[in-house]
């Protein structure tokens, strides 16, 4: 029997990692970009749009991530399109934040005083121009630490699409296990592999609400 | 010839009728206090002037331009008068020269040298001019309310509409930004204003409008309106009863 040293299943980890950040960081930036869109339809005036909005982060938001990658990675397939695993895992972690920035965002523009909108508004600025000029600046600043704070929820979320054979840090500490026989080593690894990545960034967001909340003369 | 007309305007928040069918005419240059008990309307009757709220009958005029649904309509309006309002409403992430700035740049697409040579004229006319690069955080209560003045008479409004904009202010700031009021009424702007600075509405107004339930209860001139109550309802307002 090959003896596996602790460097070994390190590597092999350390390598499988890579993914993980990658599909950590696609899903985040691509559901950024989704989650801005819904986040506007979501506080448009037009009432058909905010519903359609409105039904997409319930549902992506009411339905476990798990069923969503299935569903991507399967259904999809049924429907005779071959997804391949990175594929099915980008798109449906992709979706899936996006429900959760637009709400949390969405938040973060109702947070702002209504005041705000009137004065724009008696200044004779459109809707747009009130957004762009004068709510997002100021919702921005709020929005930072939960945002943040939410790209943990993204990083651990990763670990799911496994499940369907993406080979990330936890498909491969699966495979190492089976190899060495040692789960207890490997799986102590990959948590200690989620915790590295994921501690900063949530320091990351609690350091940076702090800043934010007290240090309001730093404009 | 009246700037602002007010006919027969009716405002229901739900079941609540706020107005019960208002008529006003405001002439050019004229300086109108509305008083009035809280939920008499004044505040309601002021928004709908300026489009912030919508109207469920009659019609508001500003110079020619009608209060309708619709952003192109209200722009119109809005760009013919002004508003100030008890909470000042400063953009807090811009400097008060910024805050002057913005909406001359936004709205009327005046080129930022031009809009800030403005800027910087409004905030002298209200006695700010020092402070063109300070954040509304780092201004007081009064400041901050004569930033918003400047940058409401930097579009150059035919009228201001004022929203007890004195209300929120500690007793002491209360005069610097009357001052301000006073001077803008003697250089003829024209000043649609709920207030509850009996004494200001008095020395500065040309008429005086109470208003009582969602209607006018009573206009005049302020001798007559504050000396010579014809209702029990000013009267006891004014605590003569």
């Amino acid at each position: 029997m090959i003896e596996f040293t602790l460097w070994d299943i390190l590597r092999n980890l350390l390598l499988a990692t890579r993914w993980t950040i990658l599909l950590s960081l696609v899903s985040f930036v691509g559901g950024g970009i989704v989650g801005l869109v819904v986040m506007f339809m979501r506080i448009s005036a037009n009432k058909a749009v905010a519903t359609a909005a409105r039904a997409y982060i319930e549902l992506f938001q009411g339905t476990p991530l798990l069923m969503q990658l299935f569903l991507a990675f399967f259904g999809l397939a049924l429907l005779g399109m071959t997804v391949p695993a990175w594929l099915a895992a980008g798109l449906a972690l992709i979706l899936w934040t996006a429900s959760f920035l637009a709400e949390i965002w969405r938040g973060c523009v109702e947070a702002i005083a209504k005041g705000q909108w009137e004065a724009s508004a008696s200044l004779g600025m459109g809707r747009i121009q009130q957004l762009r000029y004068v709510i997002l600046p100021q919702a921005l600043r709020i929005a930072i630490p939960p945002t943040v704070g939410f790209s943990v929820q993204v990083v651990k979320g990763t670990a799911l699409t496994s499940i369907i054979g993406f080979v990330e840090l936890t498909k491969a500490g699966t495979a190492v296990t089976n190899a060495t026989f040692q789960p207890f080593t490997v799986y102590g690894l990959v948590a200690l592999i989620y915790f590295a990545l994921c501690w900063p960034l949530s320091r990351t967001s609690q350091v940076l609400e702090r800043k934010l909340n007290v240090a309001h003369h730093n404009h | 010839m009246s700037l602002i007309t007010i006919t027969e305007v009716k405002k229901r928040f739900g079941d609540n009728e706020v107005l019960k069918g208002i008529n006003l005419d405001v002439d050019k240059g004229e300086v109108i206090a509305i008083i009035g008990k809280s939920g008499s309307g004044k505040s309601t009757l002021l928004r709908c002037v300026n489009g912030l709220e919508t109207i469920n009958d009659g019609s508001i005029s500003v110079a020619g331009a009608q209060l309708l649904p619709g952003e192109a309509a209200l722009k119109a309006l809005r760009l013919k008068i002004g508003m100030i309002f008890q909470s000042f409403n400063l953009f807090p992430h811009l400097s008060a020269g910024r805050n002057v700035m913005l909406s001359q740049m936004v709205v009327k697409k005046t080129p930022k040298p031009q809009a800030e040579e403005m800027a910087r004229r409004m905030l002298d006319r209200v006695g700010l001019l020092h402070k063109f690069d300070a954040y509304p955080d780092e201004l007081s209560g009064g400041q901050q309310q004569r930033v918003a003045i400047a940058r409401a008479l930097a579009m150059e409004p035919l009228g201001l509409l004022c929203d007890e904009i004195t209300s929120a202010l500690d007793p002491e700031l209360v005069n610097e930004v009357l001052a301000v009021v006073k001077e803008l009424a003697s250089e003829g702007m024209t000043l649609l204003m709920v207030t509850h600075e009996m004494r200001f509405a008095r020395d500065v107004c040309d008429r005086v409008v109470f208003m009582h339930e969602g209607r006018v209860h009573e206009i005049g001139a302020p001798d007559t309106v504050f000396s010579n109550p014809q209702t029990p309802e000013l009267k006891q307002f004014l605590g003569m009863l």
